[in-house]
């Protein structure tokens, strides 16, 4: 089976942030920020013609500064949240806000990318509210309530945690609760994922090597696993399946798999990438897809089927087994499944700083290096028909 | 007469004189006389022809005509003369033979006269005999005649006479047994008793032999009595017992009661022995702190760490093993007790056994018992049973004996103890006792086997606790961590790492002259003296698959995963072994590859004649776990340096506020450093490995950096231009350098060379500081800042890489990251940053 070519899209600014649209589960669609202290900076949507392998942009003006994070509403497509730069008087200052986007951006502004011309008046993002954290330091990223009405947020500032909701069509933010990290030296919150298990009543956060559980009724530590990563943690996901599962990876070149039940040693641990990992993303609806990004340039996609809520494969109830397919249960049933790596792109040259799954498409993700490439993958169709059938 | 002339010609010389002539005169006389035999064929073709003078045909007219013919007068002269001559001689000869036999003739008639008259005689004499004969013939039957009577009555009387005494024995019988009682002449009262025994039971029905065979039978069971009674005392000696027993059977005692006897009386005894060797077994009850000066632990410290200390002994027992022979008996004299005492009691019992029951004589009625195969079966068991207590106790003192000092007194004392019991073997030859003390001797040779793989694995833990001290000693405070102290580090370590080549020539000399002294000992196993070293196991499957197998690439294996381990457990922060460690071992592992895994085995192979019947593991596959190991390691050893250089570069971009920084004068202190390390790196790698190919590059390297710095200096400067309508943003000259150069690989295997090494650790470093600035933001000081650090680093790093354009490369990203992060791009001049730079 012939899979297809990988598709690329080209920003014309460095860029590190990239989500794709949660609320759009039609339309393949991908938002990137772009990262530049000259101009303007951008966001990009990218949409993807499955059918005709074709991409296609909008682009929306994000006057406010560098984008280093972005994250999609789960509730309301037009929805989304950055964390971007502000800098003021030679003091630089990490800010997140809620934006939603304009309602006409998809009425007019669907060209090709080939097209200069448009991008010469963009369209602006409209603020909805700062989710002012002047007191609490720079922000790194915003997480959304996973499957959630769109109204809390937590973002995670230096050493704070801080969950918002959002009222009056998001146009107000207030803090509802916050915890705080203490301990010796400046401790600062590197990447965080909120749980979508236990009725989304945790959060995972990574600072420096450990990685910390917390509970968002209480706002207290649950859990801390030390010494996580030899080096800096870079990020985390939660598997969609299985409730205490965790991926995480950092900065010593490991993506390691958890059991939070028992912190005391991995569950797994993949030594692939021959540099820095910063991203890793489980598949939404197949969680012994993992996705690695890694500043070696590379993006790694890994079948962890013994890990994962899978782990022999689909299994066919007994009311499927029709006359025919007696045959191809056998097969599956017997088949030891390998935990294995599945392919590896390099189609970036430089460091990949995020990757992410569609949410439209679970067969399909994207991909963002430093220098403003983004490239959308499939997983090879060998292996998807051997996972559905 | 004229015909003879030719043949007789010769015949005038004397006739003694040529015995071929005298044979032919001999021939011609036979043929005269009809006696013609020899040369038939020859006369006859002779023969035929007329003229022949000799042959029998002659004819003389033909002669005389052919003479007349052919020759002359004076030949006929001659002829004739001639002729006569020979005609004489002839003539002569032939008087010589008729005197010779008519003399000859003469002397037999004389000898037959005489004949005649002595056969005369002779015939009178003859006759004379035999009417001597004939009276002598007749006298003798009369004689025969009147002593015929007086002759039977003779023999009656003889035959009474033995009667008689045959009665007398048996009236005797009881008192003669009763003395004999009195005497303790138990042997003779036996074959007294035997000899009147068939008799009594015949005239059992006469009164007074019924009287008679009571009182011997009374005399006898009291004898019988007393035998048993002295067998059963069991103080006499095994000849007296031997005795004791043969005349018990010889008066139909059961044998198979007697056997049990025997042997339970013999058991008694030997189960004394046994008794003795255990007490020896227990732990010595008054092990009082004796002051045991312990002359191990000399300077020279061997195999002295004990794998398993904790045996249960008295607390006095100090962990020390060699405390142990001192203590209680050496294994050698605990061995030689059990043969002196035991071993050769039980042969002793063995063969009086023998003797006793099985291999004696059969006679009678004893024939039909069966006695020596019950016999057999029973000193079978008996002797099993015995022995395998004798073999636990043997057992249990092995175990016991866990110093593996000096192997020779151990395996002295196997082989002692196999010894004595192939003498079990020859006499009791179906016995299962011998097999069962090689099994032993295998099993405790397996046993050292695996004490032997433990000490030796012990103590390579140890020689590296050594080494780990002596790197450790010169350099207090764990410099090593990590940006903290930033002086005396490299300083004081590099008096540690002057050492670092003497340290791994020691650690493997030693290592590798344990392994020989272990060879050495287990080798005692395979002597030719010791006599279980030609059983199969031994020959085979001990040196294989025991020494070869187990021991020797067992370790080697060890060593291979426990320098392994080191990468594993100390992985992640990397601070719990120190660098240099992991380098020494790399190198190890790696001498180990190339010559020391091959030397080891060949030795090992040549020393214990191994053949491989089962498969072995084959030198390349250990040698390839010995690179992998090593490559490993080094692989480690660039990712823990290179993650301590990362460390420090990453601090001093994180923790700076590179917005608001002022104008640089100085190269950070921080690169400094790292070209510090770098270099102390560089030195530490350069005394364990090669130099390394590195690219060719020019002559003065340093200088370089300007243009690529001025072109990224350029491009920044481009970049005010761009328009917003067309922002093209990116590092163009970065971005096509990238399109045609390879992919950097940062965290990737390295080469067993200083270069290679370097240039990892580098690579590593260099990428760090790249994507730590890339996540921050500068203004114009702090670009000018990077660009004076990176130029420092420039100037002192492309020496230790194998291509210096990767430092190139990677500097310039730096560079040109920190420039697009930068809030007002303006570099600084190339002319200062060299100032600078040089300033120091």
């Amino acid at each position: 089976m012939e899979d297809d070519a990988p598709v690329i899209y080209g920003l014309e600014f460095q860029a590190r942030a990239l989500t794709s649209q949660t609320a759009e589960s039609d339309a393949i669609r991908f938002l990137v920020g772009t990262q530049s202290l000259k101009f303007d900076n951008q966001i990009h949507i990218i949409d993807f013609d499955d059918e005709n392998n074709i991409i296609s942009k909008s682009v929306l003006q994000h006057q406010a500064g560098e984008i280093w994070h972005i994250s999609a509403s789960p509730a309301d497509k037009a929805v989304l949240t950055t964390c971007y730069n502000k800098t003021s008087e030679s003091r630089v200052v990490t800010c997140g806000a809620v934006w939603r986007m304009p309602p006409e951006w998809e009425s007019g502004s669907h060209e090709s990318p080939d097209d200069p011309h448009n991008s010469h008046n963009p369209q602006n993002l409209e603020l909805l509210c700062h989710l002012d954290n002047s007191s609490h330091g720079n922000a790194s990223c915003v997480l959304w309530e996973p499957m959630g009405d769109g109204k809390c947020v937590i973002s995670l500032a230096d050493n704070h945690a801080l969950l918002w909701d959002l009222t009056e069509s998001s146009t107000q933010a207030t803090i509802s609760s916050s915890a705080t990290l203490e301990g010796k030296g400046q401790l600062k919150f590197t990447a965080g994922k909120w749980s979508p298990h236990h009725n989304c009543t945790q959060l995972a956060t990574a600072n420096d090597t450990a990685i910390r559980g917390w509970d968002l009724r209480t706002m207290s530590q649950i859990y801390c696993i030390e010494n996580a990563h030899g080096q800096l943690v870079r990020d985390l996901d939660f598997n969609p399946n299985k409730q205490y599962y965790l991926a995480s990876c950092g900065d010593d070149c490991k993506v390691k798999f958890w059991d939070v039940r028992n912190i005391n040693e991995p569950v797994k641990n993949l030594e692939e990438h021959s540099h820095w990992v910063w991203s890793v993303r489980y598949n939404h609806s197949h969680d012994q897809l993992v996705l690695t990004g890694s500043s070696d340039s590379r993006v790694i996609l890994s079948n962890m089927v013994s890990i994962s809520s899978e782990p022999f494969g689909h299994l066919v109830d007994d009311d499927d087994l029709s006359d025919a397919e007696d045959n191809h249960q056998d097969e599956k049933t017997k088949e030891p499944l390998q935990d294995s790596i599945i392919s590896t792109y390099e189609e970036h040259e430089d460091s990949v700083y995020a990757v992410e799954w569609s949410s439209a498409d679970p067969w399909l993700f994207a991909s963002l290096s430093y220098d403003g490439r983004l490239v959308i993958n499939r997983v090879p169709r060998a292996l998807k028909y051997h996972i559905l059938l | 007469m004229d015909g003879d002339i030719n043949a007789s010609a010769p015949a005038t010389t004397p006739p003694d004189s040529d015995p071929a002539r005298k044979r032919r005169v001999h021939g011609m006389l036979k043929l005269y006389y009809g006696l013609n035999e020899e040369g038939k064929t020859v006369d006859q073709a002779e023969s035929m022809d007329p003229c022949d003078i000799n042959g029998p045909h002659f004819d003389p007219e033909v002669y005389l005509n052919k003479l007349r013919r052919e020759c002359s007068l004076g030949e006929l002269m001659d002829q004739e003369s001639c002729m006569v001559k020979q005609i004489r001689s002839l003539d002569s000869d032939m008087q010589t033979l008729v005197y010779e036999n008519y003399n000859k003739f003469i002397s037999a008639t004389d000898t037959i006269r005489k004949m005649k008259n002595d056969f005369k005689k002779m015939e009178d004499e003859m006759d004379c005999l035999s009417t001597n004969m004939a009276s002598i013939t007749d006298f003798s039957a009369r004689i025969s005649g009147t002593l015929q009577d007086q002759h039977a009555q003779i023999t009656k009387l003889s035959g009474v006479h033995t009667l008689l005494r045959k009665l007398q024995f048996l009236f005797e019988l009881p008192a003669r047994l009763n003395k004999c009682l009195e005497l303790q002449a138990y042997a003779q009262a036996v074959s007294s008793h035997r000899r009147a025994r068939c008799v009594l039971q015949q005239y059992r029905h006469m009164p007074s032999f019924r009287g008679i065979q009571d009182d011997c039978h009374a005399i006898m069971d009291k004898l019988a009595q007393e035998l048993r009674q002295k067998f059963r005392d069991g103080g006499s000696s095994a000849k007296d017992l031997s005795e004791c027993v043969e005349l018990l059977l010889q008066l139909d005692e059961p044998a198979e009661e007697l056997c049990d006897k025997f042997l339970s009386h013999a058991q008694s005894r030997l189960e004394a022995d046994l008794l003795g060797l255990e007490a020896e077994l227990r732990p010595p009850l008054s092990s009082g702190p004796t002051a045991v000066t312990d002359p191990y632990t000399g300077p020279a410290r061997r195999l002295s760490v004990e794998p398993t200390a904790g045996s249960p002994t008295g607390p006095t027992s100090l962990n020390n093993p060699f405390l142990f022979p001192s203590l209680r008996t050496d294994i050698l004299e605990f061995i030689d007790r059990g043969c002196n005492e035991f071993v050769s009691s039980l042969c002793l019992v063995i063969a009086s056994y023998q003797e006793l029951f099985v291999n004696r004589p059969q006679e009678g009625e004893l024939a039909s018992k069966n006695i020596p195969q019950m016999a057999i079966g029973k000193l079978h068991a008996f002797v099993d049973a015995l022995a395998t207590r004798y073999f636990s106790l043997v057992e249990r003192r092995i175990q016991e004996e866990k110093s593996v000092g000096d192997n020779s007194l151990l395996v002295r004392a196997l082989d002692r103890f196999h010894r004595r019991l192939q003498a079990v073997a020859k006499l009791l030859p179906g016995s299962a006792v011998p097999s069962q003390g090689t099994e032993i001797v295998v099993r405790a040779a397996r046993e050292r086997i695996k004490q032997y793989l433990a000490a030796l694995q012990s103590f390579y833990l140890n020689s590296l606790t050594d080494v780990r001290q002596a790197l450790a000693a010169p350099r207090l405070g764990g410099s090593s961590a990590g940006g903290g102290s930033h002086l005396g580090g490299p300083a004081t370590g590099k008096d540690a790492l002057a050492s670092l080549p003497e340290l791994l020539s020691t650690l493997s000399a030693s290592i590798l002259n344990q392994i020989k002294s272990v060879l050495a000992s287990v080798h005692l196993f395979t002597a030719k003296d010791i006599t279980f070293s030609n059983k199969p196991y031994f020959k085979g499957e001990f040196c294989s698959h025991g020494v070869r197998e187990s021991l020797v690439v067992n370790f080697i294996k060890f060593v291979c995963q426990s320098s392994r381990q080191f990468c594993e457990s100390a992985g992640d922060r990397g601070g719990s072994t120190p660098p240099a460690l992991l380098l020494l071992l790399s190198r190890l592992c790696l001498d180990y590859e190339t010559s020391s895994i091959t030397y080891i085995l060949t030795l090992t192979d040549e020393q214990f004649l191994v053949q491989h019947h089962s498969p072995v593991t084959a030198v390349t596959a250990l040698c390839g776990e010995a690179r992998e190991a090593a490559q490993k390691l080094l692989n480690h050893y660039v990712k823990v340096q290179g993650l301590i250089i990362s460390q420090m570069l990453r601090k001093s971009v994180e923790t700076r506020d590179w917005v608001n920084t002022i104008e640089p004068r100085n190269v950070r202190a921080v690169m400094k450093r790292v070209v510090e390390d770098t270099t102390s790196i560089d030195v530490q790698v350069g005394l364990l490995y090669e130099e390394g190919v590195r690219k060719a590059h020019s002559s003065d390297s340093s200088k370089r950096t300007f243009s690529v710095y001025s072109s990224s200096r350029q491009q920044t400067r481009y970049a005010p231009s761009y328009t917003p309508s067309a922002p093209m943003d990116t590092n163009l000259l970065s971005n096509i350098h990238k399109l045609f150069s390879e992919r950097v690989e940062i965290f990737s295997p390295v080469e067993f060379n200083k270069v290679s090494v370097l240039t990892g650790i580098i690579k590593i470093s260099l990428k760090t500081f790249l994507e730590c600035v890339r996540l921050r933001t500068f203004g114009r000081y702090g670009l000018q800042q990077i660009q004076v650090d990176c130029h420092y680093l420039q100037m002192y790093l492309w020496r230790f890489v194998s291509d210096e354009n990767l430092v190139h490369f990677l500097l310039d990203e730096i560079v040109g990251s920190t420039a697009h992060r930068c809030l007002d791009p303006a570099p600084m001049e190339q002319s200062v940053i060299e100032v600078i730079c040089e300033r120091g």
